[in-house]
């Protein structure tokens, strides 16, 4: 699906590259998490890889065919993208912002079909909305409004899934709940899913491969046994760690700056 | 329901239009009075056309720049208009349709220069800056128009003003079969991007992302409404807040899908109008009132009611 080789991208009048000789591979039923400090270049790498942005040297391709060249309606209907921020300008219930998800299945003309609306059932119940539908946007939740916004990318019937942060300032049963959802997508559905996120713990805990940037370079990648010691997330990050194993994942700790001295 | 009442609505103002107005004409001498078929049966369909027009414009136009405030005057199209007509009259171009050419040729320069403002920033169109590009052009226009006036013999610039605010006093067969053919174009342009428009008030990048050509439908949505607008503000002057407060209206009774909302914004519009329009002939007969005056004392009240249900 995505494949992404030696990617380098510097943004107009920028002094440095914000991603240089990167390469990504993700394909159905695989779940790969791109981790990094802030600004190490993850969301340029999703930019790149679905052809809002040009690299200036590597290729992004999508089903082996240049991401520029995909028709933004046609990308739509492969991929669905789920992104750090929308806004809402008008007030809209649960159901009607699910069914935009299905816009790039629609003729310019036609009405929704039976099976748009089943789709956005379907979407619906797996993220388990269902019960959301006639709901006002602003009256979710944090959890449950990024569950609606994942049940979008899901009514557009993709067969790979990017999330950007989809877990940010959430608590954690609802952390927990929403990367359990993903991963069942992935194993049940057979989605491929690239996402985007901070948590080192949860990426560790539920992903099949983690890529690590710090400032636009990858600097391990692989299984997250292989990426995440103690060594590359103390230099990556500035920060002394403990790691620990859980279910045979890395788990890190964050210590105090005392603990590392008497340590 | 909603619907059933809008079509009443629409019927019963133009029925209205039809059938009142200063000059007394008997019900049973209806379908044969000159008045009627020349002054009324016109006047009512132009206000229909560009009632609905400003109406489905400035839908259209609320999603492209992401500000419920805008109206499609707001673009600096209603200076550039008054600058046009201003002109004419300054530098004596006479004949019937001088005026409206003049007016309609300001409103398009005022559009192509905001729109040539709007990709200032390289080859995207910035909504924000068409609304700031917008205001100023507008602003400067007024300016240049003021400067001429106050240079010129003020008598004969009275008819550009009262032209510019003076409503559908203009109409006639012939006007109606040129906005009649003119305005499906745009229109059509603008049904058409229902769904994409959808998709905007999330924002560019999720539009994109779930399979809008963004940067295709912010042009084609603001020259559209803004052509639409040109034309209505050429053969009826600046009449404001149908634009503004009808698709507000629409929002709150239809909900914010354009493929609902654009219909009944241009059905709503354009009955809106018509009513306005046979209230300002007919309540202070023989004089009449601007039209604008109207619409805004009907519009707001209503308005103001259906905000009750936002909150």
């Amino acid at each position: 699906m995505i494949e992404l080789r030696g990617v380098t991208y510097r943004y107009a009048g920028a002094t440095r590259d914000a991603l240089r000789d990167v390469s990504l591979s993700v394909g159905p039923r695989q779940f790969h998490a791109v981790l990094g400090p802030n600004g190490s270049g993850k969301t340029t790498l999703v930019r790149v890889a679905l052809g809002a942005l040009v690299s200036s040297s590597g290729t992004a391709q999508i089903d082996g065919k240049s991401a520029r060249d995909w028709s933004r309606q046609d990308l739509a209907r492969v991929i669905g993208v789920v992104p750090q921020r929308e806004d809402n300008l008008f007030p809209q219930r649960v159901r009607e912002t699910v069914l935009l998800g299905r816009y790039p299945h629609l003729t310019l003309w036609g009405a929704e079909r039976t099976q748009d609306q089943e789709a956005v059932d379907r979407a619906l119940r797996a993220c388990d909305a269902a019960h959301l539908s006639d709901r006002w946007l602003w009256t979710l939740s944090g959890g449950e409004y990024q569950r609606v916004r994942l049940a979008r990318a899901l009514a557009q019937e993709p067969q790979l899934l990017v999330l950007d942060e989809p877990a940010m300032s959430l608590d954690l049963k609802h952390q927990m709940e929403l990367f359990e959802l993903v991963r069942g997508l992935v194993d049940r559905q057979g989605l491929g899913v690239l996402m985007i996120t901070h948590d080192l713990n949860l990426a560790a805990r539920f992903a099949d491969s983690l890529l690590l940037l710090a400032e636009g370079r990858p600097v391990a990648a692989g299984a997250p046994a292989h990426v995440l010691t103690q060594e590359t997330v103390q230099t990556v990050f500035a920060w002394p760690v403990a790691m620990q194993t859980i279910d045979g994942r890395p788990q890190m700790i964050p210590l105090r700056k005392r603990e590392e001295s008497r340590a | 329901m909603r619907w059933t009442l809008l079509i009443v609505f629409a019927i019963v103002a133009l029925l209205a239009s039809v059938v009142m107005g200063p000059a007394a004409v008997p019900l049973s001498e209806l379908l044969h009075s000159d008045i009627v078929w020349n002054l009324r049966v016109p006047r009512a369909l132009l206000a229909l056309l560009v009632g609905g027009s400003l109406g489905v414009a400035g839908a259209g136009l609320q999603a492209l720049v992401r500000n419920p405030l805008a109206d499609p005057f707001l673009l600096g199209l209603s200076g550039g208009a008054g600058l046009g007509a201003v002109l004419a009259i300054a530098l004596h171009v006479s004949g019937p349709w001088a005026l409206p050419i003049a007016a309609f040729v300001g409103a398009l320069a005022a559009l192509g220069l905001v729109y040539r403002l709007g990709l200032i920033g390289g080859a995207a169109l910035d909504p924000r800056i068409l609304l700031l590009g917008g205001v100023a052009i507008g602003a400067f226009a007024a300016a240049v128009t003021t400067a001429i006036v106050s240079l010129a013999d003020a008598a004969e610039l009275r008819n550009a003003f009262l032209w510019l605010w003076g409503g559908l006093s203009g109409a006639s067969w012939d006007t109606v079969l040129i906005i009649a053919v003119y305005a499906p174009i745009p229109l059509v342009v603008l049904f058409a991007a229902s769904r994409p428009l959808d998709l905007l008030a999330l924002g560019e990048e999720s539009a994109g992302y779930l399979g809008a050509d963004v940067e295709r439908v912010k042009r084609r949505v603001y020259l559209a409404a803004s052509l639409l607008t040109a034309a209505a503000v050429a053969v009826s002057g600046v009449i404001g807040f149908v634009g503004l407060v009808v698709p507000h209206i629409a929002r709150l009774t239809w909900g914010h899908r354009h493929r609902v909302l654009l219909p009944a914004a241009f059905l709503g519009g354009g009955a809106l109008l018509a009513f306005s329009d046979t209230l300002a002939r007919t309540v202070v007969a023989p004089r009449e009132l601007p039209v604008g005056v109207v619409t805004a004392l009907i519009g707001v009240p209503v308005f103001a009611l259906l905000l009750r249900r936002w909150t």
